[in-house]
This record gives structure tokens, C-alpha cells and sequence, in this order.
């Protein structure tokens, strides 16, 4: 008897949660439904919609992400944003809801190609309304119709005119429309370690150390002298993959055929020459190992990036980490280059057009909001005058740089990004070419077993390309 | 007379009534993806960025693509040889223990508590279980600075990047997660074995010895090729635990690429139609090789009976 009692009891639990289910989404639909006329008629007053007669904007605004930080930058600086949960916020009576899908292995592209193919038949609420894109892939969506272009938004080249024009020119899609817009400029530098420095060269002067790495001959000749005092120059050859990457003579697939180009083959040659001698480390990017460097004990001397590295890698929220310590220091290194970039784009089909339009305009043109973003997030804001006013500001200095005001090098180096060689296959390309490589460094493989290993490899992602 | 035969209709009716569910079931998530399967591996059908290509007919096309590419076989003895090493030791540790467990003549105590603890890592999630290795044999992981603060080891071991550290730590790890889940049925088929023909054994002056090796493991046959076979099918579908080990490219030179990780790589482009023909092909391995067991495992068995009838 006290069993049945319990089974009926049990089942009926679960027929409760399942109608539960069911009623929960409808019941807060309903509760929405009346609010929507009302904020939609709020918003058009307050300001102009930028899609001709729509009805009303959407009460769901969906954003399509890989990490934390677009995120962290709409909670700091957008005004109104209040966070509700870590997945979900609120901007006015608009829920914002976060799609966080990591980047490895194209995860996060794959989760949004089938969002966006599914687009035109999702029920409003579900429809993509923003999505970010990074340099390596960004072409992959500018340069089809899943984007808006910039200029449906109401949003003018007037109001971009202070960003950097690579920026620019990266999202702008094969019929000269732009397409997304970026908050952040990503010249790169060398970041050192200004303990190492101290102890292996008496120094950490910036103008010395550059000295020390100001090209690869030397880079490498420092890296032996690094390496013989106990140090790893770098976390592993991934570190300043991006550098060869960047300074490539041409884009990676070229009429749909896989190309290593020469400065890429250099980058092996480079790598080889380091690891054979020790003198770098075996991480891969992102992993545990390489993130150890972040700490006095992991003994690496240099890592390569753009501010948001410094900002969103380097560990400066944990006491234990050389950053929290401003243990760092940059320097221009033996090459410049560009890593990366974060763009907002609008999603096709979007039932929130002024509201991406706000937000756009807020975290990429407004000067008050990217001089926050600079000081609180030491972020290298896509805003020429901002910069290089702040450039010259003795107040603005970079904690985890020990007090340095890296901007006056970023600038130089962002003035210096001509384009950004890139390909929709780029993400595959760089991944590919890391792991496969990794294989010769080791010895386990001969150049050509590794470059035929990643040609391989990257056919398999792409079946259109050929090698 | 008629009644009793249309009572026999009646119970029939619900025999079939009560096979709807498992029928509807196998049929759904079953039959007819095998179905879809086999059709899509016929077509050239994957996506090229945001642009669907295809489905085209193509006929054996894919086929002979994968066939005529050698590191399929190399997959495929990379999967082997993984399985094998895993498969050596866990059948050796499940028949002991499980033989400890049933002999009463043992008498061990808490008898409970130990087949809990060795069921236990089957328990956690195999890519829980695979991301926890991954970080304990890092290069500069626990395993490697105990080791190389013991003064066993003068600098860190690459684990990763060695092929047969990375083998042995995938089958490690399945050994690990399934000699519990073996040993639990292997005790089951030892249970069912009559205890008179090991008490007879035991009179006629037998060692433990001897009762295990002429009369559990005989006996013990039909369980045995049940545990052989499901591990096979098993261990062909190896994934998860290499592919987190690995980061999915089953380096060293993929010597730790497993059929499915392959077959995975090219689900990236949503390619169905190579994703197709891999499984077809996956399929027939699998099924040759379980009747290849099934064979040599029955081989002995079936002269016996025949034999006698003969007498």
C-alpha cells in the first residue's frame, strides 16, 4: 500500500512539472504581451526606429556570443543595462538574453549557422537580434545577407568618423557595404615580464628590452639567453603565431586552395629553431599551461597581444598573478601586428533595430562611455581623437603594466594596420596549423607528414577547399 | 471449444499490445535514422560556410573516397589497438574479482561497499572523467611535478605528445570506467552457475585453481562472449574520453584518432554524405567483427554436444 501511495505520488510530481513546464512559458508570454504595445510606443518617442513601420520592437533581445566580454562591457557601460542573472539582463522593459557558446573548434559558428539558417522561420522572440563576430571568421557572415547593413540602422559614416579605418574595412562586405561595427581597436604588443627582465638583463627599460627583441634575429638570440637563465621566452610557439599571421603576403585560401604563405613558413622555422633549443615552452593557446605564465612561478618571459589580452587574459583578478602585481611591461616587439577583433553585428530579420542602433552608437562613438571603457577595462577604444588624447594623459596609466601608458604604442600601431588579410577560413586555418605543427616541433612528424596532416585537416572542416 | 479459442486470440492481442512501445521506439530513434544512414551516403551533401551544397546524387562516391584513403584503416587500428589495451586488463580484473566475490569460501566482509566503489567510475561522466586526466598528465601538471620532484623524472614528461602514453591513458581510462560495470555481470553469470558442480569439485579434491579454470570459465561462456561482443561494439565507438584527451585532433599525429572522432570531424562541415558512408562502413566492421568473435568463442562449444549425439 505505502509503496503504491508513493508511486501515484511520484508520477503525479512528474506530470505536475511537466504541465508546469508548459504553463510557465505561456503564462510569461501572456504577462508580456501587454507591456509590449506599451514600451514599443516608449521607444519610438524617445527615439527614431530605424526599420520604416514596424509595429513595435521586440520584447527579447537576443545576443549571440563566445565569452564574457561584450557582456561585462554592456553591464559597465551601457546605460540602463541591469543584470538579472548570468545569462539573462534587462535594458528598459527589453529582456536581453545571452547565448554564450564558446569559440574552440568553431563551436560557436557552427551553433550560429544553424541559428541564423533557421532565422526567417523563428517566431520573433527567438530570432537573433545581435551577434558579435571575430576578425577570423567575420567575412564568413558580412558578406552575406544574415547581416544588416550598418547604414539600415540609422546609423551614418558622420558618426563613425573617428574610428580607425581597418576596423572598417574589415566588415565592409564584397559590395562595399559595412556591415558591424567595433568597439575596440587590436594593434598588438610584446609583453614582458619586468621581474625576468630585472634578473636576466639588469633591466626592464623599455627602450632596452625592445632593443633586445626589435626582430627575429635577435628575438631569437634573446630567447637562448632567456631560456639559459631558466626562463621560457615564450608560453609555447602559438604566442606569436599571430605576428606571422598578421604580416602574411596574402590571404590563406586563395581560389578555394589552402595556401602557407612564406611568412607563415617562417613563423615554422622560427618555432622549430626555439623549441629545439628549449627556449620556448610547448603550451598550446589558451590551455592550463599557458596560462600558467600569468604567474611568477611559470617563468615565461613574453607573451604577444592587443589590450583586451592584457585586460581579459592576463589573470589581473587574482592577488597571486604578475599582472595584479603590474609585473608587466609592453614594448613594440620585432614586428607589429593586429589580433583579432571583436565586431557587433545587426542580425537579418532583427525586431530590435533601434535598440542595436543605441547600443552601437554608445559603446562605439560616444566619448565620455570609451574613455570609461579605457580606464576601467584598459580596452584600446576604436576612437582616434579619444585615444590619443588619453595617449598623452599623465592621470591614465595600466595597472598591470606597472603604471605604463601603453596608448601612445597602440595608436602607432593601429595607425599602421593597412587590412587585415582575412578569410572566412581563417579560424580553421590558425587552429589547424597550431596543432598540426605542434606534431613537427615535437619530432613526431616531418614538415611534410605535419603540413600534409593539416591540409588534411582543414579539408575535412571544409570540403570545398583543395590543397 | 469456441470460447477457449478466442480467449487464445485475446491474450495474442495484448502480447502485441504490449510490444507497441518498444516496436514505436526501435522504429524512431532506431530504424530509421540506420535508413536515412545508409540513403544519405549516397548523396554529396555538407555546408560550405552558410551556403547548403547539394544533396546530389553521387552514388558510391563517398564510398570510395574514404576507401581509398589509407588513414581510414589507420583509424581503425588506432581504435583496435586502444580497445585491446583496455579490454587485456579489465577482463583480467573483472573475472578475478568477481570470482573473489562469489566464492563464499572466502567469506569477505563489506562485500557491498567494494562492488560500489569499483562500479563507481562508471559513474562519472566519460569528458569529466577524460578533462580530469587531461589536466593531471599536463606538462606541467600534479602528475608531472610529483614525478619530477620525487626525482623519478629530471624534467616534466610530455604525456600528450607521446603516441603511446596517449593510447595507454585513453585505455587506461576504459578500463578504469568499465571493469566495475564488467565484474557485475561476470558475478552474475558465476551466481548462476549450480553450486553442487563446485561442491562435487571440491570433494573430488580440486584446488580453487582448477574449479576456476575447468569449471567457472566453461560455464561461464555464453556471459562472457555477452561482455566480448558489447565491449567490442563498445570500444569501436570509442569518442569521448580521446576526444577530450586530445582536443579532438587525436594527436600525436593521430595516432589516437578513434573511427568516430573521424567521423565527427566531418559532421563539422555537416557533411552527411562522408558522415554517412563512414557509418555504413563502421557498421559492416562491427558486425563482421562480432560474428568473428561469436564464431571462435562458439567454435569449441559446438563440436561438444555434436560429438555426444554422435556417441
Amino acid at each position: 500500500m505505502k509503496k503504491r501511495m508513493l508511486s501515484i505520488l511520484l508520477s503525479s510530481v512528474l506530470a505536475a512539472s511537466v504541465l508546469a513546464g508548459c504553463g510557465g512559458g505561456s503564462g510569461s508570454q501572456q504577462a508580456a504581451e501587454p507591456a509590449k504595445e506599451e514600451e514599443a510606443a516608449e521607444e519610438e518617442a524617445a527615439e527614431e526606429p530605424a526599420a520604416d513601420a514596424e509595429g513595435g520592437e521586440g520584447k527579447v533581445f537576443n545576443i549571440y556570443c563566445w565569452n564574457e566580454e561584450f557582456k561585462s562591457r554592456l553591464t559597465d557601460h551601457y546605460p540602463g543595462y541591469q543584470e538579472v542573472d548570468a545569462t539573462h539582463g534587462k535594458i528598459g522593459d527589453v529582456d536581453v538574453v545571452w547565448n554564450i557558446t564558446p569559440n574552440q573548434d568553431n563551436a560557436y559558428q557552427n551553433n550560429l549557422d544553424q541559428k541564423l539558417l533557421a532565422q526567417a522561420d523563428a517566431p520573433a522572440d527567438e530570432k537573433i537580434d545581435l551577434f558579435l563576430v571575430e576578425a577570423d571568421y567575420a567575412i564568413k557572415y558580412v558578406d552575406t545577407d544574415y547581416t544588416l547593413p550598418i547604414a539600415d540602422l540609422g546609423i551614418t559614416d558622420a558618426d563613425l568618423s573617428k574610428q580607425f579605418q581597418y576596423t572598417k574595412d574589415t566588415v565592409t562586405d564584397s559590395n562595399g557595404v559595412l556591415k558591424g561595427v567595433s568597439w575596440q581597436g587590436c594593434p598588438g604588443v610584446l609583453i614582458y615580464n619586468r621581474e625576468a627582465a630585472k634578473e636576466i638583463f639588469g633591466t626592464d627599460d623599455q627602450a632596452a628590452i625592445q632593443e633586445k627583441v626589435k626582430d627575429w634575429d635577435t628575438f631569437i638570440a634573446t630567447a637562448k639567453e632567456v631560456a639559459a637563465a631558466g626562463y621560457k621566452m615564450t608560453a609555447g610557439p602559438d604566442d606569436y603565431y599571430r605576428v606571422f599571421d598578421f604580416n602574411k603576403e596574402g590571404r590563406s585560401v586563395q581560389d578555394g586552395k589552402i595556401v602557407i604563405d612564406p611568412s607563415i613558413e617562417k613563423w615554422i622555422e622560427v618555432s622549430k629553431e626555439l623549441y629545439d633549443a628549449k627556449a620556448i615552452g610547448s603550451a598550446s593557446l589558451w590551455d592550463e599551461d599557458w596560462n600558467k605564465g600569468f604567474y611568477p612561478e611559470g617563468k615565461v618571459f613574453c607573451y604577444f597581444g592587443p589590450a583586451w589580452l592584457i585586460d581579459f587574459s592576463m589573470k589581473a583578478e587574482d592577488e597571486k598573478s604578475i599582472a595584479a602585481q603590474g609585473g608587466w611591461a609592453a614594448t613594440a616587439g620585432p614586428q607589429g601586428f593586429a589580433w583579432g577583433g571583436t565586431w557587433i553585428t545587426a542580425a537579418a530579420g532583427t525586431d530590435n533595430p533601434s535598440l542595436i542602433k543605441d547600443i552601437i552608437l554608445k559603446l562605439t562613438t560616444d566619448d565620455e562611455i570609451m574613455k570609461d571603457i579605457v580606464v576601467k577595462d584598459n580596452d584600446f577604444v576604436n576612437n582616434k581623437p579619444v585615444m590619443e588624447a588619453m595617449a598623452q594623459d599623465q592621470s591614465y596609466s595600466n595597472k598591470v603594466l606597472g603604471g605604463q601608458n601603453p596608448l601612445g604604442m597602440f595608436c602607432e600601431g593601429a595607425e599602421n594596420i593597412a587590412e587585415l588579410k582575412i578569410t572566412a577560413y581563417d579560424q580553421t586555418f590558425t587552429e589547424q596549423i597550431q596543432a598540426a605543427m605542434k606534431n613537427y616541433f615535437e619530432g613526431n612528424a616531418t614538415l611534410d607528414e605535419a603540413k600534409e596532416a593539416f591540409f588534411k585537416a582543414v579539408v575535412e572542416k571544409h570540403p570545398e577547399l583543395s590543397y | 471449444m469456441n470460447g477457449k479459442k478466442s480467449k487464445v486470440v485475446e491474450y495474442n492481442k495484448w502480447g502485441y499490445i504490449f510490444l507497441i512501445p518498444f516496436i514505436v521506439v526501435y522504429l524512431v530513434f532506431s530504424f530509421i535514422p540506420l535508413v536515412t544512414t545508409i540513403y544519405n551516403s549516397f548523396f554529396e551533401n555538407y555546408r560550405a560556410g552558410l551556403t547548403q551544397i547539394g544533396p546530389n546524387f553521387i552514388g558510391l562516391e563517398n564510398y570510395k573516397i574514404l576507401l581509398s584513403n589509407p588513414d581510414l584503416w589507420k583509424y581503425l587500428k588506432n581504435t583496435m589497438i586502444m580497445w585491446v589495451l583496455g579490454f587485456v586488463p579489465q577482463i583480467f580484473f573483472s573475472l578475478l574479482l568477481s570470482a573473489w566475490f562469489t566464492d563464499p569460501s572466502l567469506r569477505l566482509k563489506a562485500q557491498g561497499f567494494f562492488k560500489t566503489v569499483i562500479y563507481l567510475p562508471n559513474l562519472i561522466m566519460a569528458s569529466a572523467f577524460s578533462m580530469l586526466f587531461f589536466t593531471l598528465f599536463s606538462n606541467s601538471g600534479p602528475v608531472n611535478s610529483i614525478l619530477v620532484s620525487l626525482g623519478i623524472l629530471k624534467e616534466p614528461f610530455k604525456f600528450m605528445t607521446n603516441v603511446w602514453s596517449v593510447r595507454g591513458l585513453v585505455a587506461f581510462m576504459n578500463f578504469i570506467m568499465w571493469f566495475g560495470n564488467t565484474t557485475i555481470l561476470l558475478m552474475a553469470g558465476m551466481m548462476g552457475i549450480d553450486p553442487n558442480l563446485f561442491e562435487a569439485a571440491s570433494v573430488d579434491g580440486a584446488t580453487a585453481t582448477q574449479i576456476f579454470w575447468k569449471i567457472t570459465l566453461p560455464l561461464l561462456r555464453p556471459i562472457l562472449i555477452y561482455v566480448m561482443i558489447t565491449s567490442l561494439i563498445g570500444g569501436l565507438q570509442m569518442f569521448d574520453v580521446p576526444q577530450i584527451l586530445t582536443n579532438g585532433n587525436g594527436d600525436p599525429n593521430r595516432c589516437a584518432m578513434t573511427l568516430i572522432m573521424y567521423l565527427n570531424r566531418h559532421l563539422f562541415s555537416k557533411n552527411f554524405g562522408i558522415g554517412g558512408a563512414l557509418s555504413v562502413i563502421l557498421f559492416v566492421i562491427t558486425g563482421l567483427l562480432s560474428l568473428l568473435v561469436f564464431r571462435l568463442q562458439y567454435a569449441g562449444t559446438d563440436s561438444k554436444p555434436r560429438r555426444r549425439a554422435h556417441d
